[in-house]
């Protein structure tokens, strides 16, 4: 067992030595010319603006909150793939019962909008007859 | 000083240093990914002590889960106008005291302890089954417990992390 | 390769998880962001699932590893409704620092 997982240790090491052997190349190799518009965040041609580590959407966290959770039942999941076939019926009603907990922390997360990404509603572009002027809706990007 | 020796205080140097920066680190962010190469490092001795199974699900839940939801929970919790990710500490000597206690302690009792060992045991084969095996019959009960505490987390966190929709609309 | 679970002491693992825990104390005790604390419990969990499967491992019983699903199942629901609180509190004190909130201090 242990010389299985030398091999992905194995494939780990060779992996860092090639992002490791990449970046000494391209410092050594590259000219050393800095200057304040080179240095500066790619933002395709625009001046960047404010900070990279920007502060998320709280909406982010519930998913990520019910990815690990789930994440957790899979792992469960896991060990008793291997039995199953020995166990027969018993596992697998265990494992319904399992299922069916978890699935009403699903169902609550569904039914109370979490999964939801609320957008703002869509404002059509109106057009006011008697100043024939079109109004483009003033939308933040989320 | 064979390869196993070698493999052993390679992982328990990456474990540690990586756990030292955590705890020192000014900056969170290098903090919340110094804690990756920990949990690398726990899972590389799990595999040394013939845990298989559970060094991958080490991987799974506290590198693919735990730690992104930490990273997450730094993200959403910094200031974005004056970005204060630089953190300070404080109760430096009561910390320190009641930390070289507990560590003493916790070293002393495993030096001096004679611990029993089963001499010449032979490795687990694949832990899955029988991890699998136990669950299913001796564990059943904390098993299925198991699930419900998780049901409760998930609610519960739900439930506080959700924005109050009739406030605050903004961003 | 020839591989004993013998080559190394038991007491060194027991060391490392030692060592690993006093450095997450360290951490919970003056560290002064509420997630550095959160990290560092993480940190002392891990120490003692690795002090568990040492034990198991010694002994050639598996019922400790059975333990370390379990405490990483908990510790994976302590983490999600921890930072959702940590959430909570930056939304209304705009702080995470453990000095700052003490609404409940005397």
């Amino acid at each position: 067992m242990l010389t299985d997982f030398g091999k992905v240790f194995i494939f780990f090491l060779i992996g860092g030595l090639f992002v490791a052997a990449g970046l000494i190349a391209a410092w050594v190799i590259r000219p050393k010319r800095w200057y304040p518009s080179k240095l500066s965040t790619y933002e395709c041609g625009e001046i960047p603006v404010g900070d990279a580590i920007v502060k998320f959407n709280i909406r982010f966290y519930v998913i990520a909150l019910i990815f690990l959770i789930f994440d957790v039942e899979v792992v469960f999941l896991f060990p008793w793939a291997v039995v199953f076939k020995n166990l027969g019926m018993f596992a697998f009603i265990e494992m319904l019962v399992f299922l069916s907990i978890l699935f009403v922390g699903y169902a609550y997360v569904w039914v109370k909008g979490d999964l939801e990404w609320d957008k703002p509603a869509p404002q059509l572009p109106s057009i006011n007859s008697k100043q024939l002027k079109i109004s483009t809706p003033q939308t933040t990007p989320d | 000083m064979n390869l196993v020796d070698i493999i052993f205080y390679f992982f328990a140097l990456i474990t540690l240093v990586s756990a030292a920066i955590t705890v020192y680190s000014r900056n969170i962010i290098y903090s919340a990914f110094s804690l990756l190469f920990t949990f690398f490092g726990v899972a590389g001795i799990y595999v040394l002590l013939n845990a298989d199974f559970i060094a991958v699900a080490q991987i799974l839940i506290y590198v693919g889960g735990i730690l992104m939801l930490l990273v997450f929970g730094v993200m959403l919790t910094h200031k974005v106008i004056n970005v204060e990710i630089k953190t300070g500490i404080l109760n430096v000597v009561p910390g320190s005291i009641i930390t070289a206690i507990i560590g003493g302690t916790l070293c002393g009792v495993f030096v001096v302890t004679d611990w029993f060992i089963v001499e010449g045991v032979p490795p687990i084969k694949s832990t899955t089954t029988e991890i699998g095996t136990m669950f299913m019959t001796k564990y059943l009960l904390p098993f299925e417990i198991a699930s419900v505490v998780l049901l409760v987390a998930l609610i519960g966190a739900a439930y506080i992390a959700r924005r109050d929709k009739s406030k605050n609309q903004s961003a | 390769m020839n591989f004993t679970l013998t080559d190394i002491p038991l007491n060194y693992y027991l060391g490392l998880s030692a060592t690993l825990f006093s450095i997450g104390i360290v951490g919970v005790l003056t560290r002064r962001n509420a997630i550095i604390v959160f990290i560092c419990i993480e940190m002392m969990l891990n120490s003692v699932n690795l002090t568990l499967v040492a034990f198991s491992a010694f002994l050639g019983n598996p019922t400790g590893q059975i333990l370390v699903f379990f405490v990483m199942a908990v510790a994976a629901a302590e983490a999600a409704v921890g930072l959702a609180i940590i959430i909570a509190m930056f939304r209304n004190k705009m702080t995470v620092n453990i000095d700052e909130i003490n609404i409940m201090k005397w």
